[in-house]
């Protein structure tokens, strides 16, 4: 058994709006171990990037509001410590890869002012001292000619490079956990093959657990070592890759997995989809969130929001279906 | 393959968008070679997909042929017309007949038209129904897109992408076009809604006869709707084949690293594939390499590759491919 190295526990977020209290995040709970990649997968407004934000307290309050929860990250409660004390975590031991590398950064700074700040913030260095730092970083995340881009601004990046800016900037100060918000969704495949790669080979160079945000099961296919799937607030599904692949147990997994075509099978005559429309949840539902979509839904469904149940080692479903059905 | 009827016949299409310089005499310092050359012939009744990175022109092609751009050179033949070169009437009777789903369903809609507006905007413009034909159609295409018909009088907001998707696709099918042609229609939705869109444009041209040109990056998805499909590399088309043959044996090493990028939702086959990763990025299309434009990320890129352009030749029955060395 591997070191925990952050524990979420009971997590419930809401936020304020003009229609009434929306209920982003209902009690959900994940750890992470050391090294271990783990996937988040669900459909925008799930709640994924949410969680993941406000671990490091990036939601502001109000609108949002932690209800409920911990979070537990080397024996302290990141919910619990001051202001000042996160400020030493966010960016130094923990860090953000965010979704856009094109809005992520301050158009009118120099990148190499932007990746020097984790380490003149976190480690006093002066500019003059990081910039050998940020150099040899550069150049390991394939930056040609990183001396002298130090002066560029964003836009003289193209996409995938800028990407790869963001990696750098990240990982400067050696973080424990690196945070991957959908980091190659606005890239091309040939870019994205590129990043997955590049985070790889940096994972097991600085041995870093990797949370890694994607709506797209393919991505993560060959990068996680385990997979919770989240819907409308909760997590729905918990499992090691393999099993989640193989053998998905919840509805809405075998869904989303039905809806990708596979390169490497025959084509199918009709993709699976899943119809209607995540629910949004101004009241939390006293039955399954999943149940307007799910078509193997029984009486029971209506009655009771399921819980997640551990139905095999390291495999958790919240579905009153999948233990009896035999379809699923 | 047998004779099919031809809709669309794409000749030497070349676009180029000029870069001026100064203000008041505005001086060519260049131009950016967005599309080069392009021939193809798309059948009717048939999916033609068009795939390739971000900036290779594809999206230019379509608007070219929909002549939303001027082409620089080349025919683009559509049911027998010339829309190159059409003029006033004839070009607008053209355009009825073929239509443009946008990729990008937040920006494709006029927020302050409702649905029953956005709708019926194409019948208004070409006269073909009056008032209340307009009404009774615009209920038609919502069912037929699977939407309810009391959606008519609301507004664009009130909808999530995949049903502005749809409210797109339903315009585009108001004047019941022969040829759609399909811009990225389901890049920016979630996956769950992607392939109910997908779905519903298999089910439609079905219904309907349509013939679709799919532009997208998305391989997985372009295999899973195309019969045939064309893989662009900056302006230029690398290879055109069957989508099963291109699959199945793709012979570009451009389109042999485009497949290899591709994601596969299976942990095992993942971990054991051997990709070939391209370096680097896309050259820029104002000043593309000489000879063959991909030469700068080909392994197997030799000497004469710099000194001539390879043309499109066919080397198996309706595989085509543009390269010295294969």
């Amino acid at each position: 058994m591997m070191e925990k190295i952050l524990n979420v526990k009971d997590l419930e977020i809401s936020f304020q709006t003009k229609d009434g209290i929306l209920h982003a995040i209902n009690g959900i709970s994940f750890d992470l171990e050391h090294g271990e990649t783990l996937g988040v997968v669900g459909e925008s407004g799930c709640g994924k990037s949410v969680t993941m934000m406000s671990l490091l307290r990036l939601i502001p309050q109000p609108p949002g509001k932690l209800v409920n929860g911990t979070a537990i990250f080397n024996g302290v409660n990141l919910f619990k410590i001051s202001e000042e004390e996160i400020r030493k975590i966010r960016g130094s031991k923990i860090s953000f890869i965010f979704q856009d590398p094109m809005t992520s950064f301050n158009p009118i700074l120099p990148i190499g002012i932007q990746m020097a700040e984790p380490l003149m913030y976190h480690k006093g260095l002066s500019y003059q001292d990081s910039e050998s730092q940020i150099v040899e970083m550069l150049s390991r995340v394939g930056i040609p000619n990183a001396k002298d881009r130090l002066k560029d601004y964003p836009f003289q990046f193209s996409g995938g490079m800028r990407q790869r800016v963001m990696i750098a900037t990240a990982l400067i100060c050696n973080p424990e956990i690196l945070i991957a918000d959908e980091p190659t969704t606005a890239l091309d495949v040939t870019i994205q093959a590129q990043i997955v790669e590049l985070i790889k080979e940096l994972r097991d160079e600085f041995s870093m657990s990797i949370i890694w945000i994607t709506h797209d099961l393919g991505v993560i296919a060959g990068l996680a070592d385990r997979i919770i799937v989240m819907y409308a607030g909760y997590v729905i599904e918990d499992a090691w890759v393999d099993d989640l692949y193989k053998n998905p147990r919840h509805p809405y997994t075998k869904g989303l997995l039905g809806a990708l075509p596979k390169i490497t099978e025959d084509k199918q005559k009709k993709l699976v989809s899943i119809d209607g429309m995540p629910p949004v949840l101004f009241s939390k539902p006293q039955y399954c969130p999943f149940i307007d979509r799910c078509s193997y839904k029984i009486d029971r469904c209506k009655e009771a929001n399921p819980l997640l149940e551990k139905i095999a080692d390291r495999h958790f479903v919240a579905c009153w279906v999948s233990a009896s059905d035999e379809r699923i | 393959m047998q004779e099919r009827d031809i809709i669309l016949h794409v000749e030497n299409l070349v676009k180029h968008f000029p870069i001026t310089h100064g203000v008041l005499f505005q001086k060519e310092v260049g131009c950016v070679y967005a599309v080069d050359d392009l021939t193809f012939d798309i059948f009717k009744g048939e999916t033609f997909g068009l795939v390739g990175e971000s900036g290779c022109g594809k999206t230019t092609t379509g608007r070219t042929i929909l002549r939303l751009y001027q082409p620089t050179a080349g025919n683009v033949l559509f049911e027998g017309k010339d829309i190159a070169t059409l003029k006033g009437t004839e070009l607008k009777a053209a355009r009825r007949r073929m239509q443009m789903i946008f990729q990008d369903p937040y920006s494709s809609l006029d927020n302050r038209m409702t649905i029953e507006a956005i709708i019926s905007e194409p019948m208004e413009i070409h006269h073909t129904h009056n008032q209340q034909a307009r009404k009774n159609r615009v209920k038609e295409l919502l069912a037929m897109v699977g939407l309810n018909q009391a959606f008519a009088s609301r507004y664009p907001h009130e909808f999530s992408g995949g049903q502005r998707q749809r409210i797109g696709i339903a315009r585009a099918l108001a004047l019941e076009p022969a040829l759609i042609i399909c811009d990225e229609p389901i890049s920016a939705l979630d996956v769950s809604i992607q392939s109910q869109v997908v779905n519903l444009l298999i089910e439609l041209q079905r219904k309907l006869g349509l013939t679709y040109l799919f532009i997208a990056h998305d391989l997985s998805m372009v295999r899973h709707i195309s019969d045939r499909v064309a893989v662009m590399y900056l302006g230029r088309i690398v290879e055109l084949a069957s989508c099963e043959e291109l699959f199945r044996s793709p012979f570009h090493h451009y389109t042999k690293a485009l497949l290899s990028a591709v994601p596969i939702p299976d942990p095992e086959t993942e971990r054991k594939r051997k990709r070939i990763i391209l370096q680097g990025d896309v050259p820029s299309p104002i000043n593309p390499p000489t000879g063959c434009r991909f030469r700068t990320r080909c392994i197997n890129a030799q000497e004469d590759c710099s000194q001539e352009t390879p043309l499109l030749h066919e080397i198996m029955p309706g595989h085509y491919v543009a390269c010295f060395h294969i």
